[in-house]
């Protein structure tokens, strides 16, 4: 406190700086804290017997195995691919780069249970596609994807972009004249990768791997859709099956499941700082001009080489799930007199459930990019002018809603908000709960933006405003929320987008009434009616490329570092 | 209008020391320089006076109130100053008017009244055909002219400028010198002119205060400083010359001698029998064949019209005379001293 007196101006700005603080660990860091103590703690007293008992379980000791399995294969299926699209597409002087980028952002942008839903649409003997093209195998053979290898291929997909943008970032970092000295020395092509690009990038390849690892291991869109058929158990899939067969009564047992994914996630965490830390810490030179190594002749074969890649992840699934949402019945091969929009008009217009789904999603979404926005535009601008010791505890600590898996952050928000204190009023099984668990999973995602525009704003420009005679309010109004806005916009869709397609948060907080887009899709591939499923997959993925495009369109404006995809 | 009264003010960022016991006293209506090197705390005095940060210790009274003291300060919007800031911070989602007109928003004055007062102050510094433009689109000269015109529009009682020329080229220095002049005459207000370009001190303000190492050294006229400075810093600092160790000194009733450089000089100084440095400067050298002493041109830099010789002295002191024959470097000299400004240093 006295550190902060000492070099800002203003005690207002102090105050309102202590308030908003409050407020945002009360959000994100609450329901965390009492998550662990519920873990330790039995009928009030400390205690490790839960712990025990719930660990000695085979069923735990399986999912977990199952859940470290696939997700470090998928992790290393995402390395593979994301690695091998950014050495390529950093270094080298490839064509039509930005589209390619943007092509690759789209598979982390889908929700998982689409991802999973569209991949299913292109294999197996329903297929409608294969059925359509005539190569689907007989009826009675397997569905491929209903597999732990079905898991580990959708994982990895599903999460290269991750690793992508980290390592082309860090590739970013590397000055042109590192590069350039080696060749001048005589190393060539493959020699200046391997010697000079190679241990350079090697700390962010590391946090990329780790921060991938950590958001596999919390998936649970596809596990619950290809491993759930398959009785192929993994930890989030446990804790929903459990949480969905015998309700709150296993609340104390599923905490302590949260609490196991939570440890494994926090060691990757921990690891990627660790990484993250040692990254570019010689380097010093100009970064203006990005690499263009020339490929030469083979620049055509590798560029068709990519965009076919691109078109078996992104676009041939697409496909798949768009035949699907497109024929009367399940299983009927789809030609031009059997086409019909019967399941759009269906879930779009008639039935009840997803229009409310809509609805709800919609608001939540809204809802929470509004909200986050009035709270982290202050916030992000008051910390950065009045550094303390609890602001930067803070700012070490508010990326772990987002990080952490988010069944760990559900079961975390039941406890919190199952019994509010004093009271006898729950906030359980209303819509109120999943936009808590909202604002808290999406903190990061809103703050980093305008962080990263506040941090380029010349401290003088609010200054200025002070020595005319501004108040906080007036210099918050007429300089910083006009001078950030671009970042604040950028920020509130990114957040509009990740909520409006979530799942693995609402897939536990939900009840009747409260159904969200995610759990709709999920609850009608689950009983069969794929077709609408599909329909409602396809426009959502619509509205994500749509919003993604917006994003897109106006990157110019917005300061270095605001669009993830555009670092 | 308003002085500046500053009672041993102190300023302790993070454990180090930036500004010691500064007493001091600004008039109302002076334009004041705080001249010295980077890093010797006049930045840091401007932002206190300013309200940015808070003293460590010590008060600083602007008119008749107290804006600061260790335990509670007035804020900045409250206190009535001006401020140039050496980036301009004009606000770029603002036109050229909007950014002038601010101020008087800021006060709720009435829409008549912030269109005649910003159309003054747009006449005053010559931004009326720029009144629409967007700060992006005017040259460096121009947006300093619209953060000048911004402080202009509010009337206040002292303008606070932290190195404001900094980033502008040679050529456009010059010309804003006297905007700044300019403005100080027409307002009246009091001036605090942060630099470390002597020149420009020395071409605007009344008063100088040279400041290192958190204290200021000297605060005097321009003339009092370059003529009689009280230090070897404020020697050195200001102007040029060579400050060289007294030997011994005598005095009669009429003049003070000095032993230096192995020769007896008459000196000027306010110290009497205390002097322990003399501050050679180039008008105080002068070259003659029978010199008091003998030295060699170490170095011979064109001035335009006159050049400046870096002698080297038999003792191996570095001296520095003007001239406006030519030297060759190696040539031999005798080098006369007249009346140099004799301190006692500490």
């Amino acid at each position: 406190m006295q550190s902060a007196l000492q070099k800002g101006g203003s005690r207002s700005e102090y105050r309102l700086l202590s308030a908003i603080l409050i407020l945002a660990l009360c959000l994100t860091l609450a329901p965390v804290l009492r998550l662990f103590i519920e873990g330790v703690t039995d009928q009030g007293a400390p205690s490790l017997s839960l712990v025990k008992s719930v660990l000695a379980q085979d069923s735990t000791l399986n999912a977990l195995k199952h859940s470290l399995i696939t997700a470090g294969l998928g992790t290393l299926v995402s390395v593979v691919l994301g690695a091998a699209f950014a050495f390529l597409v950093a270094l080298t002087d490839l064509r039509a780069k930005a589209a390619l980028v943007f092509c690759l952002m789209i598979p982390m942008m889908i929700p998982p249970q689409i991802t999973a839903l569209s991949w299913t649409q292109i294999m197996g003997p329903s297929s409608v596609l294969l059925k359509t093209l005539g190569i689907a195998p007989p009826l009675g053979a397997p569905q491929p994807l209903y597999s732990p290898e079905g898991i580990i291929l959708l994982l990895g997909i599903q999460h290269m972009s991750i690793i992508f943008l980290t390592l082309r970032a860090g590739l970013r970092a590397i000055p042109q004249e590192v590069v350039e000295a080696a060749r001048i020395s005589g190393a060539r092509g493959f020699r200046t990768w391997w010697q000079v690009v190679m241990p350079l990038t090697l700390p962010s390849l590391a946090a990329g791997t780790a921060i991938t690892f950590v958001t596999a291991l919390g998936n649970f869109g596809i596990p619950a859709m290809l491993g759930i058929p398959a009785g192929y158990v993994t930890l989030p899939t446990l804790v929903y099956q459990k949480l969905a067969g015998m309700g709150t009564t296993v609340l104390a047992e599923v905490s302590v499941l949260a609490m196991l994914i939570g440890a494994v996630a926090i060691v990757g965490i921990l690891l990627q700082r660790f990484f993250q830390g040692r990254q570019n810490v010689y380097l010093v030179g100009s970064t203006s001009r990005p690499l263009a190594i020339p490929l030469g002749s083979a620049r055509l074969p590798v560029e068709i080489l990519l965009w076919a890649v691109v078109f078996v992840i992104l676009v041939l699934p697409m496909f798949g799930l768009l035949a699907t949402s497109l024929v009367p019945a399940y299983g009927v091969p789809l030609r031009f007199d059997t086409m019909t929009f019967a399941s759009w008009g269906e879930v779009l217009f008639r039935q009840p459930v997803t229009a409310r789904a809509f609805a709800n999603s919609f608001s939540l979404a809204l809802g929470a990019a509004v909200v986050l926005m009035i709270i982290c535009l202050p916030l992000a601008w008051l910390m950065e002018r009045h550094p303390t010791r609890l602001s930067r505890l803070f700012d070490s600590l508010l990326d772990l809603p987002y990080a952490l898996p988010g069944v760990v952050l559900s079961i975390a928000m039941i406890l919190l908000l199952i019994k509010l204190p004093f009271t006898e009023a729950t906030l359980y099984g209303t819509i109120w709960i999943i936009f808590l668990a909202y604002l808290a999973r999406f903190f990061a995602v809103m703050f980093r933006p305008v962080q990263a525009s506040l941090k380029q704003l010349d401290p003088a420009m609010a200054e200025a405003a002070q020595s005319v005679g501004a108040g906080l309010f007036q210099r918050l109004r007429d300089v910083i929320l006009p001078l950030s806005a671009p970042a604040a916009a950028a920020g509130a869709i990114l957040v509009f987008l990740t909520a409006f397609n979530e799942l693995t948060v609402s897939a536990l907080l939900w009840s009747s009434g409260t159904e969200t887009l995610g759990v709709v899709i999920f609850n009608l591939d689950d009983s069969g009616e794929t077709a609408m499923a599909s329909a409602l997959a396809m426009t959502i993925v619509f509205v994500v490329i749509a919003l993604m495009t917006l994003i897109q369109l106006f990157s110019r404006r917005f300061p270095k570092g605001v669009v993830p995809w555009q670092t | 209008m308003a002085d500046i009264d500053i009672t041993s003010l102190g300023k302790v960022f993070a454990g180090t020391p930036a500004l010691q016991d500064i007493t001091t006293r600004f008039e109302d209506g002076e334009f004041i320089a705080l001249l010295g090197p980077s890093g010797c705390g006049k930045t840091t005095l401007l932002r206190l006076l300013a309200g940015f940060d808070m003293p460590s210790s010590g008060t600083i009274r602007i008119g008749a109130r107290e804006v600061a003291t260790a335990t509670k300060m007035v804020p900045p919007e409250e206190r009535n100053i001006g401020f140039v800031f050496q980036s301009y911070a004009l606000w770029p989602h603002m036109p050229v008017r909007r950014n002038v007109s601010y101020p008087l928003e800021i006060r709720k004055l009435t829409k008549p009244e912030i269109a005649a007062q910003t159309d003054a102050a747009l006449a005053a510094t010559g931004l009326t055909e720029y009144a629409d433009r967007m700060p992006s689109d005017l040259s460096g000269g121009q947006r300093q002219r619209v953060a000048l015109a911004r402080c202009l529009v509010s009337a206040p009682d002292a303008v606070l400028l932290d190195e404001p020329l900094a980033n502008l080229d040679v050529a456009l220095r010059a010309s804003m010198q006297e905007v700044f002049t300019d403005f100080h005459k027409r307002t009246g207000a009091t001036m605090v002119y942060v630099t470390h370009d002597q020149a420009e001190a020395m071409a605007m303000a009344d008063r100088i205060a040279v400041m290192n190492q958190g204290l200021i050294q000297q605060f005097d006229t321009p003339q009092t400083l370059y003529e009689r400075p009280k230090n070897r810093f404020v020697a050195e600092f200001v102007g040029r010359g060579t400050v060289v160790p007294v030997k011994a000194i005598e005095h009669d009733e009429i003049q003070l001698h000095a032993h230096i450089l192995g020769t007896r000089i008459a000196v000027k100084s306010d110290a009497q029998s205390q002097v322990s440095h003399v501050c050679l400067r180039p008008e105080n050298l002068s070259i003659s064949e029978t010199g008091d002493l003998r030295a060699k041109v170490a170095r011979v830099t064109y001035l335009g019209g006159k050049y400046l010789l870096e002698t080297v002295s038999a003792c191996g002191t570095r001296l520095l005379a003007e001239t406006r024959a030519k030297f060759d470097v190696g040539a031999q000299l005798g080098l006369t001293i007249t009346t140099p400004w004799a301190f006692s240093e500490d």
